[in-house]
C-alpha cells in the first residue's frame, strides 16, 4: 500500500499558497486558498477537487517542494470525485492493460532509451543523436508493460498507478541498463517525482530526454548548423514534475540556433494543450478547452513563432492540426536537434 | 479440352480463361469459414458482350455461372457450390462517365471502390461515393449485389439506395438497362419508371450487374471523426436518436469489443463529421456535444473519447488479429436501432461461450431507420477445430438474428435457409417465380437463394 508523503505542516505554514493562487484555471486569493488547503488536508470536499483541470502546474508552483497536485488527485479518488465521465475512466484504466504477451527482455549495455507507451514513435529516435542508446519498448504489442501509468492522475486514480507501477519498473529494470533515458517527460516525472512521493523505490537511474539531447549536441557541437527559426515550445503538463529539467529547453534552443519567442504563455505560464480538459464533465469543458487552445496558438502566432516544438505525444496529437492551420509548423524536439546536425527530420 | 473451355477461349481469349488446378484452387476458397467449392472454369470477360455470350453458352451446357467481384466476401457468397464457371469481373473496371454537376458517375461493375475513390479524388475532389468498410479492392457491382452499405449510410441509406441506373445481363444472356439509361444515354435516375430492380441483394442469382450509375455526394474539405463513449449499452439507442435528430453526422457507428482491452464493455459511438471550414465543423460540434449530448457528459454517463481524429472505417477486420492464424468472419444483420443493447449482450455471450473475443458493431442506416449489425468471430486458419468453432458461433448468431426478428445481411447459405424458412409464403413464391422466369435453367450461382 503506497501513500503520499505529504507534509501537512509545510503546507499549513506556507504563506504563498502559490499552488492555488497561481492556478490560472481557478480564481482564488490567499485567504480562500488557505481555507481550501485545510479542507484538502483534512480530506474534506472542496471546490478545488471539482474545478481542477489536472494541468499539474501546482506541483511546480509549490515553493515548499510538497506535492499539492498529488494531494488533490488522492483526495479526488478518496471522495469519488472524478474529473472525467465514468466511461472514459474505465476506458483509460483498461487501455493500460497489457494483452499481447510478455516483453522480451534483453540486457542493455550502457544507456537505455525507454519509449514507454509510444513505441509507434520509435522512428523519431534515429540518427547520430541516438547512436549510443539502446531503445526499449519499441514493440507496440508489448509497450503497455512499460506504460508509466501517470496518465491516471488526469483520471483521479492514484490507486491504479500505485497498483501497477512497481511491475512496470520491474520490466524496465530487468534490462539492466546503466541508466534510462525517458522519451517522454511523463515517464521521467513518474520515476523522479511521483514514485518517490509515494514511497516507491525506483531501481534504475533516470535521465530526461532534453538533458540527454543537450549532452549529445554538446558532443556533436562541431556539426551543428544554426537553424535560425523563431520557435514556440508547447510545454506538457508532465514537465511540471521535473521543472529543474525545463532549463534544457532554452539550452537546446541556444545550441541549435533558434530563438525561443517571448510570449505570454511561456515557461511557468504555459497553457495546457487541452487534451485532458476537452472530455471533462464540468459544464462547457469542451468550449473552455477550445478557448484555451485558440488563446495559446494565437499567442504563438503573435509572437512570430514559425515552429512549435513538442515533446509530448498527447500535446502533438491534440494541437498539431490547429497549429498547422495557423501557419506554424509542429515539430518534435528530437527532430529539431536532428535538423541542426544536418539530418532530415523523421 | 472440352467444348465449354474452347468456347470460353473464343469469347475472352486464352489468357483470360483457365482450368489450371492452381487457378481453380485459388477460386475455390474465400477468406471465411466456408468449405471450399471448386469451379470447373475461370473466365475473366472484358465486356458486357462477352458476359452475355458466356451466359448463353452456360445455358446451352446447363453449366452454373458464379459472378465474382473483388472476392472479398467472407460468407461463401461467390464460391461455386455446384461447380461451373467463375466469372471474374475485375477486368470490367472502366469509369465510363462522370457528370460532376449532375453528381453521378457511370462505372463498369468490376471497378473497385478504391479505384473510384482515387478517380474522384483526382477528377472531382468535391464529390464522393459511399465506400464500404471492405478493403478498397471490393468491387462496386459485388457490393451492390449484396445490398452493401458504407460510410454515407446514415444520411443516404444502403449503397444500393444510391444508384441511378444499371446495366444487367440476364441469366439467359439478354442485356438490359434499368432506369433513365433504358431510354437513352443519360444515367441520372432509376425512377419513375416501373420498378425492375430485381438484381440487388440476390448474390448474382438473377443476373449479372455489368454497369452502374452511382450517385455522388458532396465531399467536404475537412473530414474528421469524433468518438463518444458510454458504459451502459442501454444508452446507445437514445444517444443515436439524439445524433440522428441533429442529422449532422456522415456516418454513425457504435462498437464494442473485448480487445483491445480499452473497449471492453464500453460502447464507442463514432461520429463522422465533414465540412468545408473549421467554423462549420465547430458549429456541428456545438450542436452535437454542447446541446444533444451535454446531459450525458454532465451526468458522467458519456464522454468525448476522441475528437478531430482522422476518419477510419469500422475496423471489424481487426478482429482477425485476436486469434492466432488471422481468420475472421462475421454475421451481418439489419435490425432496429433499439435492438443494440440486446445485440451486444447476446453477441458477447455467444463469443464468450466459444472462447472468442467479442466484436459487436452497429452502423446506423438512414435517420436511424435501421442498424446494420455485425458480430465478428476470429479463428485460426490453420486449425480446423478453431474454424469449426467460429462456424458454430456464426450459426448461433444467425439463429439469434432470427430470434430477435432481424434480417440477416448478405447471409451465407445457412442464413439464407433460415430466412427462407421464416419468409411469408406468398413472398417466397414470388421469389421463386421471379427466379424461374429470369433463370429457367437455374444456372446462376446455384445453391444461393434457392426456393424449393
Amino acid at each position: 500500500m503506497h501513500t503520499l508523503h505529504f507534509d501537512e505542516n509545510k503546507c499549513l505554514a506556507c504563506e504563498a499558497r502559490d499552488c492555488l493562487t497561481r492556478c490560472r484555471y481557478m480564481n482564488m486569493d490567499a485567504q480562500g486558498a488557505a481555507a481550501e488547503l485545510k479542507k484538502l488536508i483534512a480530506g474534506e470536499d472542496s471546490p478545488v477537487l471539482h474545478d481542477c483541470i489536472t494541468c499539474y502546474a501546482c506541483e511546480e508552483y509549490c515553493p515548499m517542494g510538497n506535492h499539492p497536485f498529488y494531494l488533490i488527485v488522492s483526495r479526488q479518488e478518496a471522495l469519488g470525485i472524478s474529473p472525467l465521465p465514468s466511461p472514459l475512466v474505465r476506458q483509460g484504466i483498461q487501455m493500460g492493460i497489457p494483452f499481447r504477451g510478455e516483453p522480451e527482455i534483453e540486457k542493455v549495455d550502457g544507456l537505455a532509451l525507454n519509449m514507454g507507451v509510444f513505441s509507434g514513435l520509435s522512428h523519431l529516435i534515429s540518427g547520430k543523436l541516438f547512436e549510443n542508446v539502446t531503445p526499449i519498448s519499441t514493440d507496440s504489442r508489448k509497450m503497455f508493460h512499460y506504460f508509466c501509468q501517470l496518465m491516471y492522475l488526469h483520471y483521479g486514480k492514484v490507486s491504479v498507478i500505485n497498483e501497477r507501477l512497481e511491475g512496470v519498473m520491474e520490466a524496465i529494470s530487468a534490462h539492466d541498463a546503466d541508466a534510462v533515458v525517458h522519451f517522454h517527460d511523463e515517464c521521467y516525472g513518474t520515476y523522479t517525482s511521483y514514485a518517490p512521493a509515494f514511497g516507491m523505490a525506483v531501481p534504475f537511474k533516470s535521465i530526461h530526454l532534453f538533458e540527454f539531447l543537450h549532452d549529445r549536441l554538446t558532443e556533436l557541437a562541431g556539426e551543428i548548423h544554426p537553424l535560425g527559426f523563431r520557435v514556440a515550445y508547447q510545454r506538457p503538463c508532465s514537465s511540471r514534475l521535473s521543472p529543474d529539467k525545463h532549463v534544457f529547453v532554452d539550452k537546446i534552443f541556444d545550441m541549435v540556433g533558434v530563438e525561443h519567442v517571448e510570449r505570454q504563455y511561456k515557461n511557468e505560464e504555459a497553457l495546457c494543450c487541452g487534451s485532458t480538459i476537452m472530455p471533462q464533465k464540468r459544464p462547457d469543458s469542451r468550449r473552455f478547452c477550445l478557448d484555451i487552445q485558440r488563446e495559446n496558438i494565437e499567442d504563438m502566432k503573435r509572437a512570430g513563432a514559425e515552429l512549435c516544438i513538442f515533446n509530448c505525444p498527447a500535446c502533438m496529437q491534440t494541437l498539431w492540426k490547429q497549429i498547422t492551420e495557423y501557419g506554424i509548423m509542429p515539430i518534435w524536439m528530437s527532430d529539431l536537434c536532428r535538423m541542426a546536425i544536418g539530418e532530415k527530420p523523421a | 479440352m472440352d467444348a465449354v473451355y474452347r468456347a470460353l477461349v473464343d469469347i475472352v481469349g486464352s489468357d483470360y480463361v483457365s482450368v489450371q488446378p492452381e487457378d481453380l484452387f485459388t477460386y475455390s476458397k474465400d477468406l471465411g469459414t466456408s468449405e471450399p467449392g471448386k469451379p470447373d472454369y475461370v473466365a475473366a470477360p472484358k465486356t458486357t458482350g462477352a458476359v452475355s455470350r458466356i451466359l448463353k453458352l452456360a445455358n446451352e451446357h446447363k453449366t452454373p455461372v458464379i459472378p465474382l467481384g473483388g472476392g472479398m466476401s467472407l460468407a461463401g457468397l461467390a464460391l461455386p457450390l455446384k461447380g461451373g464457371i467463375i466469372l471474374d469481373l475485375k477486368r470490367m473496371d472502366r469509369i465510363l462517365e462522370l457528370n460532376e454537376k449532375g453528381r453521378y458517375v457511370v462505372v463498369e461493375a468490376g471497378a473497385s471502390h478504391g479505384k473510384l475513390t482515387s478517380y474522384l479524388h483526382k477528377h472531382a475532389p468535391r464529390l464522393m461515393h459511399s465506400e464500404p468498410g471492405a478493403p478498397p479492392a471490393a468491387t462496386i457491382g459485388g457490393n451492390l449485389a449484396i445490398h452493401g452499405q458504407g460510410d454515407l449510410a446514415h444520411p443516404y441509406g444502403f449503397n444500393s439506395d444510391m444508384i441511378a441506373g444499371m446495366e444487367v445481363v440476364l441469366p439467359t444472356g439478354e442485356i438490359c438497362r434499368i432506369g433513365s439509361c433504358a431510354m437513352g444515354e443519360k444515367w441520372y435516375t432509376l425512377h419513375p419508371l416501373p420498378d425492375l430492380s430485381l438484381f440487388l441483394g440476390w448474390n448474382g442469382s438473377t443476373g449479372i450487374i455489368t454497369k452502374v450509375s452511382l450517385k455522388l455526394y458532396p465531399c467536404k474539405k475537412i473530414r474528421e471523426m469524433d468518438i463518444f463513449c458510454v458504459e451502459d449499452e442501454n444508452l446507445v439507442p437514445e444517444i443515436l436518436y439524439e445524433l440522428t435528430h441533429a442529422g449532422m453526422a456522415g456516418d454513425l457507428v457504435a462498437m464494442s469489443s473485448k480487445l483491445p482491452p480499452y473497449s471492453d464493455r464500453l460502447h464507442m459511438i463514432s461520429i463522422a463529421l465533414s465540412e468545408d471550414s473549421r467554423q462549420e465543423m465547430e458549429f456541428k460540434r456545438q450542436i452535437l456535444f454542447d446541446t444533444h449530448l451535454a446531459k450525458y457528459i454532465r451526468e458522467g454517463t458519456g464522454g468525448i473519447s476522441m475528437a478531430g481524429r482522422d476518419v477510419e472505417r469500422p475496423m471489424v477486420s481487426k478482429a482477425s488479429d485476436w486469434k492466432k492464424g488471422g481468420g475472421f468472419e462475421y454475421v451481418g444483420a439489419i435490425l432496429p436501432v433499439t435492438d443494440y443493447p440486446e445485440c451486444y449482450r447476446r453477441g458477447a455471450a455467444i463469443s464468450a461461450a466459444h472462447d472468442i473475443p467479442y466484436t459487436v458493431l452497429g452502423r446506423v442506416i438512414g435517420a436511424g431507420h435501421a442498424m446494420m449489425f455485425s458480430w465478428s468471430y476470429a479463428f485460426n486458419r490453420a486449425d480446423e477445430q478453431s474454424i469449426a468453432q467460429a462456424r458454430k458461433a456464426l450459426h448461433e448468431t444467425d439463429d439469434l438474428v432470427m430470434e430477435l426478428g432481424g434480417t440477416i445481411w448478405k447471409p451465407a447459405v445457412y442464413g439464407q435457409k433460415l430466412l427462407l424458412e421464416k419468409m411469408d409464403a406468398n413472398t417466397l413464391q414470388m421469389m421463386k417465380k421471379v427466379k424461374t422466369m429470369l433463370d429457367p435453367n437455374a444456372i446462376m450461382n446455384p445453391g444461393h437463394w434457392e426456393v424449393d
